[in-house]
């Protein structure tokens, strides 16, 4: 396993345009939570938190939205880029135990999106931190500074590190279960994204909020919420398990996948 | 013996398609691969079908939520019986106001005074209630109107001062012209009139009462002979967008509101003059009813008129969080093509990357050596393919929604059958240029996945972040103003009325800019692919 694990690390980071990607995971977080941050402003009527609602975590933390599509290209490539190439097939040979090899490259790729999340998450934190009490939602307003020296700003950033990780995670077993990177990103997407497009226009709010409660997104990124947790359909962590499993269920259909059919 | 002529193929084919250089040959030939590969065409056929089903699981999930608004408009109120007033031109409209009026016949000329006009919100849980709060009802109403009749939803045409928008001349609900700017006081009054000639009424606006301007001139199709004349005040409900919503939530406060206007010198002329010796006989009352009983109505004392009302003459916008809200609209039908344009994007870019994967792009580049050609042919045959896409899975699903919203008995907003097949076309064009820019990204980043991240990243996540309201509203409109997203307007499928105060937001189907402004945002980002794609197919080895 160590060897598989060592193979993978090294195709991983000799790879052109690996470290690219991840520079691209944290520059784009990062930039987008930051100008999201600069971006708020109080309405006329005020500041308070009951007439914003705003959510400093969410605003600060905005990026995430962005950096998960490049994370999951990560992990897509990590695995899809070999099938297109062919290089799959080598290295199958080099190791034939299939799931040690699957799970040699899930490691490398969970590990590289950890270390790579939690960049990109510190760097927003303290954009937010710096950027938010300028805009209104300062102390005097009645708001904490986003800051994880506080229990639920920290859950928050954590969770969303620990959100990258499994979106990436999910990236990486649909695209092996699909064999082709460009179809593996593009239903990776398209999974995030339709769940809260369809609870936000289907009329009935029941089911509305049944989907937003099985949605990889939108349910993971309640792990961002430090208002309003009681409207939440779910807890913040309860939402972080459900990407959990999604990730896992695509984990292992990936597995099986790989494990049984041809290269 | 007979000599047998040497044999000739019977087929000759025409010498233009012979040439290897003929573009419509390049053209074919690119639609060839594109539809011999099964696998593309079972991904297009999936993706309209997913495009359409989306649709049709928003405007047929479950029950709506009618019963919590079920009060909405003169209809009853349970869900099937919601229903709106339409106006002359077929549109929904509100049309309740306070109305000093008289019944004149032919023509002539009304002239009035403003001297004041103050609102009211009538809101009793609002820590502002009853007091008056100027200038938070911007388009509170106080003017001329001239009427066909008292019923609701009548053509009209009206002159009238406002608080935040100055004077403005409206009829038949949807037109609206600006006079003079500034609010209306005692030491600032507005001079208002309206003449009507046969069809057409002329408002007229002055500070003097000396020096009038013309504000408009409209033309009343079949406006009766005797028709209803004189001032009225209306004020709509106050609304204010308040809260950046996060995730999901934008609250508004709201609730009904009255607005009281002081008028005086109101004169009859031309042909409405009054007989010598007799007064004016003007008579008060609302056209529909006030929201709240007992608000409204109207003294005089002197040469001046009070005039107390409630209520609006103006169309009602669609959308969520709207008067409209329970009402199905198009956007709603047509709330899958994001889905649609991330499958297209994994064929456009596979149209491209497959062929730099498996090398055959050596081979096309070997039959058409003109780089430029190969990529106009694929461009052309991709835009064809994303428009028919775009077309068919637009049309499925409204034509769908339509049927399965009848079937429920739910209320479909009204839309013109020439704003529905815009708005399909419109989606149509969106799915061409997007899938032209998804192909160029290809040909630049050469590699399948990337070029499906990087399509979806310029295209549907700034939509989505938009739309969904993930980032700040004011953050998300620039969004949809500079990114290729910005296509996403040629789905918008009714006006958005700036006489009517509502949040117009990318979820209620408005998008910060017109139709052609966001088709050209994304023309731009197509040709800037393009030429950039083109730039590198020259330089570089086909790899």
């Amino acid at each position: 396993m160590s060897d598989a694990l060592h193979a993978e690390w090294t195709k991983f980071r000799t790879l052109a345009g690996t470290w690219w990607l991840l520079l691209a995971v944290a520059a784009l977080t990062v930039t987008v939570s930051a100008a999201t941050a600069a971006d708020f402003h109080c309405p006329p009527g005020g500041c308070t938190p009951q007439l914003t609602g705003a959510d400093p975590a969410r605003l600060g933390l905005a990026g995430v939205y962005l950096g998960q599509v490049v994370i999951a290209l990560l992990a897509v490539l990590a695995i899809g880029g070999e099938y297109g190439n062919g290089m799959i097939r080598l290295t199958l040979t080099a190791l034939p135990r299939r799931l040690t090899a699957f799970t040699a490259k899930a490691l490398v790729t969970a590990a590289a999106a950890l270390a790579t999340a939690v960049l990109a998450v510190g760097g927003s934190v303290l954009a937010g931190w710096l950027i938010l009490p300028g805009q209104g939602l300062s102390a005097a307003n009645g708001y904490l500074p986003l800051s994880l020296r506080y229990g639920s700003d920290l859950r928050a950033a954590c969770g969303s590190v620990f959100y990258l990780t499994l979106i990436a995670l999910l990236a990486y077993g649909v695209t092996a279960a699909v064999r082709d990177a460009a179809a593996g990103i593009g239903l990776v997407l398209g999974a995030l994204l339709v769940f809260p497009i369809m609870s936000a226009v289907i009329p009935d709010h029941v089911l509305a909020r049944h989907l937003e409660q099985i949605a990889p997104m939108t349910a993971g990124l309640y792990v961002q919420a430090t208002v309003g947790l009681d409207a939440l359909p779910l807890t913040p962590w309860q939402g972080l398990g459900v990407t959990a499993l999604w990730a896992a269920g695509a984990l292992i259909l990936g597995a099986a996948v790989f494990r049984l059919r041809d290269a | 013996m007979t000599a047998t002529a040497p044999y000739r193929s019977p087929a000759r084919p025409d010498p233009a398609s012979l040439s290897r250089d003929g573009f419509a040959q390049t053209v074919r030939a690119e639609w060839t691969k594109f539809r011999t590969v099964r696998g593309w065409v079972i991904g297009t056929l999936i993706g309209v079908l997913v495009m359409a089903g989306l649709g049709l699981l928003a405007s047929a999930g479950g029950q709506s939520s009618c019963q919590a608004v079920g009060s909405v408009g003169p209809g009853s109120g349970t869900c099937p019986g919601i229903s709106f007033l339409l106006g002359p031109n077929g549109e929904p409209v509100n049309d309740s106001f306070y109305f000093v009026r008289q019944p004149l016949a032919g023509d002539g000329s009304v002239t009035v005074r403003v001297t004041s006009l103050t609102e009211q919100l009538t809101t009793p849980d609002s820590a502002r209630s009853n007091s008056e709060v100027p200038g938070v009802v911007p388009w509170a109403k106080a003017g001329l109107i001239i009427k066909a009749n008292l019923t609701q939803g009548s053509a009209y045409a009206a002159i009238m001062v406002t608080p935040g928008h100055g004077v403005r001349m409206q009829w038949n609900y949807t037109g609206d012209t600006a006079g003079m700017s500034g609010p209306v006081s005692p030491a600032n009054p507005r001079w208002l009139r309206l003449t009507r000639s046969g069809d057409v009424i002329t408002g007229y606006d002055s500070a003097d009462g000396t020096n009038w301007t013309q504000v408009a001139a409209v033309t009343l199709a079949g406006l009766p002979s005797t028709a209803q004349v004189g001032p009225f005040t209306a004020a709509p409900d106050y609304t204010q967008h308040a809260g950046e919503g996060f995730g999901g939530g934008t609250s508004n406060f709201s609730g009904p509101s009255q607005d009281t206007a002081v008028f005086d010198h109101l004169a009859t002329s031309g042909g409405w003059t009054p007989a010598p010796g007799s007064r004016a006989a003007w008579a008060g009352g609302y056209v529909g009813s006030p929201q709240m009983p007992g608000i409204g109505g109207y003294h005089q004392s002197g040469g001046q008129y009070t005039v107390t009302g409630q209520g609006d003459i103006a169309p009602i916008p669609s959308g969520h969080g709207g008067e409209a809200d329970p009402a199905v609209t198009v956007s709603d039908y047509l709330v899958g093509t994001f889905a649609g344009l991330i499958a297209l994007t994994v064929l456009a870019a596979a149209s491209v990357t497959a062929e730099y994967r498996r090398g055959l792009i050596r081979l096309t580049f070997a039959a058409t050596p003109a780089r430029g050609r190969v990529l106009a042919a694929k461009s052309v045959v991709v835009a064809a393919v994303g428009f028919v896409f775009g077309l068919a899975g637009a049309a499925a699903a409204v034509l769908a929604g339509e049927a399965i919203t009848r079937a429920r008995g739910a209320y479909a907003f009204p839309i013109s059958g020439m704003a529905e097949a815009r708005v399909i076309i419109g989606t149509g064009v969106l799915a061409a240029f997007f899938a032209v820019l998804a192909m160029a990204i290809g040909v630049i980043v050469r590699r399948g996945a990337a070029t499906v991240a990087v399509a979806v990243l310029v295209i549907v996540v700034p939509y989505f972040l938009a739309v969904f309201a993930a980032v700040p509203l004011n953050a998300g409109d620039w969004l949809l103003r500079i990114m290729p997203a910005a296509g996403f307007a040629l789905q918008q499928p009714y006006p958005a009325y700036g006489q009517v105060s509502m949040f117009y937001a990318p979820f209620s189907g408005y998008f910060p800019l017109p139709a052609g402004g966001g088709l050209a945002v994304l023309a731009a980002w197509t040709a800037a692919a393009l030429a950039l794609a083109a730039y590198l197919l020259r330089r570089r080895d086909a790899g």
